[in-house]
């Protein structure tokens, strides 16, 4: 993999001001945001210099394709019709006509232009404000063409948090478990894409069962449950040189793991004898060191950001129900009391929620609760979906869902879909095969 | 003669009832279950004869029924006269719950059967303990009959 090789030439203008529009994320998407993206100007020779390199006509409309449907998808914006603008796509980067963008509804509008530079792609962008007629930021980036997609991402999360005031989300991956075949004998691969479904790549050929994969925060390092030579162990992966390794020397299965916020610990359950506990290793001196020590179920551990307390899931008190403890695993308290079975609780990057999946007559729940337990609030229902995962800047949910068969077992489906916190905007994530165990990677650029 | 005949149809009739009926209950009601632990033997296999491969559980539960125990008992009585036989353990879980519970669950299973088979004898040297989860379900189904089937512990020869 490529590593993030962007650089941020200049910054023209960083205009501040509060009368300026913003968009608010904590109330759901009842009245979006209308705003035209123009397509990113493009001078003919840079473009067919693109076009022998990328196999795209015209990069420069691509590119503002890619920050559209981000646009769209976070469903905060409602992306205008390109048909309607009357200007064109190199002068409104130099001067916008704002009474052309305003018949049109538009509030606020991004302009651009590419380049072809030392066989680099050189790309500026600039966001302006239509009703009060600024412009709100510019940035210039410069990095190899391949990277096009990823330009549209970053400027989608430079004018996400321009507009919001909190970090996007866009230039990121999941890596989740892609499924084939009859729901008896399921193959199961892991796979990665960009966060837009685009850039799909399967990272294991199928051979053996492999489950639950998470990102390191910190890097792109990937931790997973593996049925290797049939033996169930967690696993460290490298996305970037393909190298595995086991995690720690278990006489039994290991599973359910995740990184600690710093990335530099792994914590996960270990079974045996009927029983499972929680365990840490560290991935630097490889020490390992037992954290739950209870005669039951003690799995799904999840770290809270500040590394200081570990939320998780027990049946110690006879059905599964959410704990969180201190990360050395002493000051143990249940947190959810609600009606039904609760499990896979995660952290909220930003600290102050746990998502968790519930199941209560019948129905499986994605929900949210504060880290004491209180202010549960569920967000969909289905027959069956598990497995929350947050965005880096904890506004969306990725989990999967599962279909019930017909009367003859057949018409299984597994899909991963996406939801706000706020309840609102619940979407299909598209993927080439079934999905499920997804996992959010960190910003890749910052 | 003629009086004969009647009688003979009617209960005909009223057999023919009693079966109907019978049907309509135990397919409603129980089907192969009681309670929610499958005790047919759709998918049973056999490790010899008379000697079924698995056992059923009820709902999130790793307890063994009183049938559970008949069913290890003969496996442990096999297991002792083919004294070079080691096996697995797999135990499975039903498509309801969260995978990472399953996991840990259907170890748990494998492992009560386990324990149960060394207070026949049958030393720990001979059985490792595999969990599948919910990852292997024998019956595709989206009901209760089927998960039923799939909340188990299979002994499975390794050798």
């Amino acid at each position: 993999m490529i590593r993030i090789l962007f650089i941020l030439l200049f910054l023209l203008l960083p205009f501040k001001s509060n009368a300026l529009i913003e968009v608010d994320i904590t109330r759901g998407n009842l009245n979006p945001l209308p705003i035209a993206v123009s397509p990113l100007s493009i001078d003919e020779n840079s473009r067919k210099n693109f076009e022998k390199i990328l196999k795209k006509k015209n990069i420069g409309s691509e590119i503002s394709i890619v920050v559209e449907k981000n646009l769209r998808t976070s469903g905060l914006f409602n992306p205008l019709n390109k048909d309607a603008f009357l200007q064109t796509p190199d002068i409104a980067n130099i001067k916008p006509r704002f009474e052309d963008w305003s018949l049109i509804k538009a509030q606020a509008l991004i302009t651009g232009k590419v380049n072809f530079n030392d066989d680099k792609l050189r790309v500026e962008f600039r966001l302006w404000d239509v009703l009060a007629g600024k412009e709100m930021m510019a940035l210039a980036f410069t990095t190899v063409p391949t990277n096009w997609r990823r330009v549209g991402h970053i400027i989608t999360d430079k004018v996400y948090e321009r507009l919001t005031g909190e970090k996007g989300y866009f230039d990121t991956r999941i890596i989740y478990v892609a499924e084939e075949g009859p729901k008896t004998k399921r193959i199961k691969k892991l796979a990665i894409m960009d966060q837009d479904g685009e850039n799909n790549k399967f990272l294991t050929l199928g051979n053996e069962l492999v489950l639950t994969p998470r990102f390191n925060p910190t890097s792109q390092m990937v931790t997973y449950l593996s049925y290797f030579k049939n033996l169930p162990r967690v696993y460290l992966l490298d996305i970037e040189t393909g190298m595995q390794e086991v995690v720690g020397d278990f006489p039994g299965m290991t599973f359910a793991p995740r990184f600690s916020p710093d990335g530099k610990k792994i914590i996960m359950s270990f079974a045996k004898d009927g029983n499972s506990d929680i365990y840490t290793m560290d991935l630097e001196n490889r020490i390992v060191q037992k954290i739950t020590n209870h005669p039951s179920i003690d799995t799904s551990p999840s770290y809270s950001p500040d590394g200081k307390f570990i939320c998780f899931n027990s049946d110690r008190s006879g059905y599964q129900q959410i704990y969180i403890m201190k990360s050395d695993g002493t000051n143990v308290k249940r947190i959810s009391f609600g009606k039904g079975l609760y499990g896979t609780p995660v952290w909220s990057p930003r600290g102050d929620l746990i998502a968790f999946t519930k199941l209560h007559k019948g129905k499986f729940y994605i929900g949210v609760m504060r880290t004491d337990g209180t202010g549960e609030r569920l967000l969909t229902e289905n027959f069956y979906q598990e497995a929350p995962s947050w965005s880096p800047n904890g506004r969306v949910l990725i989990f999967y869902r599962e279909t019930k068969t017909d009367s003859k077992g057949e018409g299984f489906s597994a899909k991963l879909w996406s939801i706000d916190l706020t309840g609102y905007n619940e979407r299909l994530v598209d993927t080439p095969t079934d999905a499920s165990d997804p996992s959010w990677s960190s910003l890749l650029s910052n | 003669m003629k009086i004969v005949k009647i009688l003979k149809n009617s209960f005909l009739i009223l057999a023919a009832c009693l079966v109907l009926s019978a049907c309509a209950t135990s397919k409603k009601s129980t089907g192969q279950m009681q309670g929610d632990v499958y005790t047919g033997t759709d998918t049973v296999e056999y490790l010899a004869s008379g000697v079924p491969d698995r056992v059923f559980f009820a709902t999130n539960e790793s307890v063994l029924t009183t049938a559970s125990r008949e069913t290890l008992r003969k496996q442990a009585a096999w297991l002792r006269k083919n004294s070079n036989v080691t096996i697995v353990l797999e135990g499975h879980a039903d498509e309801r719950g969260t995978r990472e519970y399953n996991l840990a669950l259907g170890e748990r299973r494998a492992n009560a059967a386990k324990d149960y088979l060394m207070t026949y004898g049958i030393s720990s040297d001979r059985i490792s303990v595999l969990s599948y989860g919910k990852e292997r379900p024998v019956d595709s189904g989206s009901n209760p009959l089927a998960w039923s089937k799939n909340r188990r512990s299979v002994t499975v020869k390794a050798n």
